[in-house]
């Protein structure tokens, strides 16, 4: 058994709306162990990004507990969870979200400099990081002046900028074409091998399955399944036509 | 669990001072109401000092001059100063500004919500979130509290001189007009503090997760 990185304890998350209370996430346990590739996979409103939050400490849960590294994130005051944030986990989105106004390096730097680390080891690192992701000739570009392939390469590079022991993205390949998003996912599988990151993406891109070590299905607020790299060999044939 | 290090000031400044320049229009825009109220102040006050500098010369043409540009004088005055209704006017003026400034802040605030968020996931915290709006309203205050009472200075002297005529020069106020600049350049950038503070602690308040999910 490995040293798990990410454990929920029956995670539950409800919402106010108007008078209705809706409950998204209805008891969520899982483990999630060191240095795996784990992807979150349902159907849109299955409670998939309500739970990628709850893990990010974005969000608080209803009832239930998330511990990072075995620590209770409830617990934490915000010099704390912003330390966590910042220093233990690197978050990818959607919509990428640069910071409009400032270069790539200046991004992938941003982190480092609410880290404390000095400015030039940060431009140094940083650099260092553009150049992982095949983007240091274009450091000095506004995220505006990227392509959105190359602006989710900067923010994979961000995600990096701490060496955090887990790496969060939410639908990284949703607003990307196919290959850009192949290139990501490589990238992503990459940066989880040579680092040793855990990384957690929620998505529903099927074309994330094949470098997955583990797939958890999450189908209205609960725990479908949970499918192992092995046992997923057995069912690609079928899994487009779920 | 760690604690986050503090943000060194220079950091912060660094930022503020690259968010505004990148922004720099839309700066130009919020900076402008504080840039015409902070001048509408200084020139009222001005003209004030410009004619109370020339009625304590006690000549008799300095006298006629101010009585025929319109100022009130009666044997029992002592000084010139702001009457009520320029008081008002002023003051009103002043609280537009501040309106004016708080609109202005609180649409950047919307405009900046996934910035804002984004940051806050990066490991930004309450106080540097607020800190950055602080330090971005001090410098468009300064800035534009500066410009103001330079122009509001410019248009006093100019306005009394075609009122009261080149005698102006023979009792010319210059320490008491510096001191009025001052006053109205301390006012503008209170009045650029006073206008952020509550747009500053609704961004910095912000829930990161309520950042992302703002649709753009």
């Amino acid at each position: 058994m490995q040293h798990s990185i990410v454990r929920t304890t029956d995670v539950k998350k409800s919402f106010q709306l108007g008078k209705h209370q809706l409950e998204v996430l209805k008891g969520i346990s899982l483990t999630i162990s060191t240095g795996r590739y784990i992807s979150i996979m349902g159907p849109s409103g299955s409670g998939k990004s309500t739970l990628f939050n709850m893990i990010g400490g974005l969000d608080k849960p209803t009832s239930g507990k998330v511990f990072i590294d075995e620590v209770d994130i409830a617990q934490l005051d915000a010099y704390e969870l912003a330390w966590l944030r910042c220093r233990k986990i690197g978050y990818i989105f959607q919509t990428f979200n640069l910071i409009p106004v400032m270069t790539a390096l200046e991004n992938v730097t941003l982190p480092m400099t609410f880290g404390g680390t000095g400015n030039d080891e940060a431009v140094e690192r940083g650099m260092g990081l553009l150049k992982q992701v095949g983007l240091e000739t274009r450091f000095s570009h506004k995220p505006s002046e990227l392509s959105g392939g190359q602006q989710q390469r900067v923010a994979v590079a961000r995600a990096l900028a701490n060496d955090p022991a887990i790496i969060l993205a939410d639908e990284p390949t949703g607003n990307l074409d196919l290959t850009t998003g192949e290139e990501i996912i490589d990238l992503l599988k990459q940066m989880s091998s040579d680092r040793g990151v855990t990384i957690i993406s929620a998505t529903h891109d099927f074309k994330m399955l094949n470098v997955s070590d583990e797939v958890i299905w999450i189908r209205d607020g609960r725990i479908d399944k949970i499918e192992k790299r092995e046992e997923l060999n057995i069912s690609v044939g079928t899994i487009d036509e779920r | 669990m760690e604690r986050l290090p503090p943000l060194p000031l220079s950091k912060s400044i660094e930022i503020a001072y690259k968010s505004i320049k990148v922004r720099f229009f839309r700066s130009l825009i919020t900076t402008t109401s504080l840039v015409l109220a902070v001048a509408f102040l200084c020139y009222i006050q001005v003209c004030n000092n410009l004619a109370n500098a020339l009625f304590l010369t006690g000549e008799p043409t300095a006298l006629q001059a101010l009585v025929k540009a319109g100022f009130d004088i009666t044997p029992q005055t002592t000084a010139i100063g702001e009457d009520a209704k320029q008081q008002w006017i002023v003051v009103l003026s002043l609280l537009v500004c501040v309106v004016g400034i708080v609109n202005a802040q609180l649409m950047a605030v919307t405009e900046r919500f996934r910035e804002i968020g984004t940051m806050k996931c990066l490991g930004a915290l309450d106080r540097v979130v607020l800190l950055l709006f602080l330090i971005e309203a001090a410098m468009q205050g300064f800035v534009g509290a500066t410009t103001g009472a330079l122009l509001g200075c410019v248009s006093g002297i100019l306005s009394s001189l075609s009122s009261l005529g080149t005698a102006l020069f023979d009792s010319f106020p210059l320490q008491t007009l510096l001191l009025t600049m001052l006053k109205a350049t301390l006012t503008g950038c209170l009045l650029s503090l006073v206008g952020v503070i509550y747009p500053a602690i609704k961004a910095a308040r912000m829930e990161p997760v309520e950042a992302m999910r703002v649709e753009q």
